[in-house]
């Protein structure tokens, strides 16, 4: 067997059970153990009130839409990143990533106030009668916020391995511009661009901080899981709070399931380019 | 999403033991809109314990929404002293940990409360949408803003105090039902507390009125300046208690049970009273009430024991999930 860096596959594999087991297993552990407190018939009466149900589907159809505006404006800026150069490149390439680093709750403060109708945005928004703020909008605008790196950062390396020989490949074969980004990059891109798009939107399920400034948080109308989830707990109801949360553990956890067979398929698509 | 779970699957397990401290240091955990008002205390109440008897100490305070603490103190957080603007949210402490005394609301006067407030309206100069009573705030085109009920206690009163001024006026609970759905559908933003409520009314310009305790909305008009606010203080409104009690199991466990003692007595002396009166909040000291009349327009108060049959029940009624707050809430007119 040939020598490793890091040593001792027994090591190494203990230290990471033990880490995940306890970082990330124990908590989720704990929540189910809440949930599991509540009969199957309360959890079914807890899920199907028209209260959860609005702030589900409130919820899943914002994170969709900022997942469709970031799929579109994501690979864009993927592509002008990975295929140009311009002055101030480094400078837009660390500004991708600063969604992950400020704290959620300041980009939700900074967003809300850029939007209200005294804001910069707003205002002239408002005048045109599309009031953002404190509307379902808001979300989708502070989900796309949040969750704009995964689908940059997933689909760019890609674009630069590509390399743009393959493109040169296809004029010098007589395709057409519209034919070369159809059949010879889309399809390379396309399993990183779906698996940055599922990341995308199970962030944008979650997102707590930057979503409960702007949003309004009016029930039945512009109110999202993560809150209710809240709400419940600050009635001290902790098995409602937990029969929310699992839900919402559920739905990331497909969502995540989905990511990682995009991008084990695209392994193996890449695999088989090497042949 | 993974994050948001992990902070809530660790707020739900228990914390690890804060460090013990030395005696002549005090946690007080209160609620969100209180921390200028506890500086001043803190500063008062150091400088006459230090006259009584020659310790220092310091007085370390601890704000969010009243719910939250609560929480936060039954999850393992050491509070020597509690200041909440609930009686709930002291309560709980009882039901859910025995951390204090079943009879805690006999240990101090008015039900270990120093002060009691009530929710008013902040309304822009001018009074454009001329807000006397809680009657102007239904009108259609009227925007009113509040934190929500479900995260804020604060807004819990002025939930209950708008049903029962619906339900003393129209008289019946089908009526008052009606008034809290039309009042709800004027709200353009719930926000989780009170302090984010105030910022969304003046930061933002969202808003004809906001509603909150009596003490914020002088304190606000004070920051922002008279010309730009006024308030409005409506016929009748819900009498606030602010309730205060030592916890027991971590006072002991500190040592610091006497210091505690006296800190909340402090609150009930003239020294305490005047500051809280010259913080807006209203006070049982005759004299001090007194010196400070002009501050507090006559308002008829009705207690929650009056108008609901006490918090137990408001909770059962009102407040729990899938009760009446709830249903509103969900069926309020568009």
């Amino acid at each position: 067997m040939r020598r490793r860096v890091i040593p001792g596959f027994g090591l190494a594999l203990g230290t990471t059970v033990l880490y995940l087991a306890a970082i990330v297993l124990l908590p989720l552990s704990a929540l189910l153990l809440k949930a599991s407190g509540i009969g199957l018939s309360q959890l079914i009466d807890i899920l199907s009130s028209p209260r959860t149900l609005s702030a589900i589907r409130v919820t899943v159809t914002m994170a969709f839409a900022a997942t469709m505006f970031n799929a579109v404006y994501g690979l864009l800026l993927a592509w002008a990143l990975a295929r140009y150069d311009f002055p101030g490149k480094r400078l837009l390439d660390g500004l991708v990533d600063v969604p992950f680093a400020l704290p959620t709750a300041v980009a939700g403060l900074a967003l809300t106030a850029l939007f209200a109708k005294n804001g910069w945005f707003g205002r002239p928004l408002e005048a045109i009668g599309i009031p953002v703020a404190y509307t379902p909008l808001g979300i989708a605008i502070a989900m796309a916020f949040t969750s704009i790196p995964f689908v940059v950062r997933t689909v760019q390396p890609v674009i630069e391995d590509l390399g743009s020989d393959v493109e040169e490949a296809g004029r010098s074969l007589g395709a057409s511009d519209l034919q070369i980004l159809r059949r010879v990059i889309f399809p390379a891109i396309f399993p990183a661009f779906l698996a940055g798009c599922s990341l995308a939107f199970a962030r944008s399920l979650g997102e707590f901080g930057a979503v409960i400034f702007i949003a309004g948080n009016q029930p039945m109308r512009t109110e999202i899981v993560a809150l209710l989830t809240f709400i419940r707990l600050e009635e001290y109801n902790y098995q409602g709070a937990a029969a929310i949360a699992t839900v919402m553990l559920l739905m990331a956890f497909v969502m995540l399931v989905i990511t990682n067979s995009v991008q084990a398929w695209h392994l193996r698509y890449l695999a088989r380019g090497e042949d | 999403m993974r994050r948001f779970l992990f902070a809530l699957a660790v707020s739900l397990a228990p914390l690890p033991a804060a460090q013990a401290q030395t005696p002549n240091t005090l946690l007080n955990v209160s609620y969100d809109i209180a921390r200028e008002l506890y500086v001043e205390i803190n500063a008062a109440f150091a400088k006459s314990w230090k006259a009584k008897t020659g310790q220092d100490v310091t007085i370390n305070q601890s704000h969010n929404g009243s719910s939250r603490q609560a929480r936060a103190i039954l999850e393992g957080l050491e509070a020597d002293v509690v200041t909440f603007n609930q009686v709930t949210d002291v309560q709980v402490l009882y039901d859910k940990g025995k951390l204090i005394a079943a009879d805690w609301q006999k240990r101090l006067p008015n039900n270990s409360s120093p002060y009691y407030s009530l929710p008013a309206f902040l309304v822009r100069a001018g009074n454009p949408k001329n807000i006397k009573d809680w009657d102007d705030l239904v009108k259609p085109g009227v925007q009113v803003i509040f934190p929500n009920p479900k995260t804020s206690g604060n807004a819990r009163y002025t939930y209950l105090a708008a049903y029962a001024y619906a339900k003393a006026k129209y008289g019946s609970d089908d009526k008052a039902d009606e008034f809290v759905k039309k009042l709800f559908a004027n709200v353009p933003v719930f926000d989780t507390g009170g302090r984010a409520a105030t910022t969304t009314f003046v930061e933002r310009q969202t808003g004809d009125v906001l509603i909150t305790f009596e003490a914020e909305t002088n304190a606000i008009r004070d920051l922002a300046g008279k010309d730009k606010y006024q308030v409005v203080v409506p016929s009748q409104s819900l009498l606030a208690e602010f309730p205060v009690t030592v916890v027991d199991k971590y006072a002991d466990k500190h040592g610091t049970r006497a210091l505690a003692t006296a800190y909340l007595e402090f609150l009930y002396s003239p020294e305490g009273q005047t500051v809280l009166a010259r913080q807006y909040n209203r006070v049982n000291d005759k004299t001090i009430a007194a010196q400070f009349k002009d501050r507090f327009p006559d308002v008829k108060l009705v207690t929650v024991e009056e108008a609901f049959g006490g918090w137990d029940r408001v909770n059962r009624e009102h407040l729990d999930a899938g009760a009446k707050l709830d249903r509103l809430f969900a069926a309020r007119q568009n």
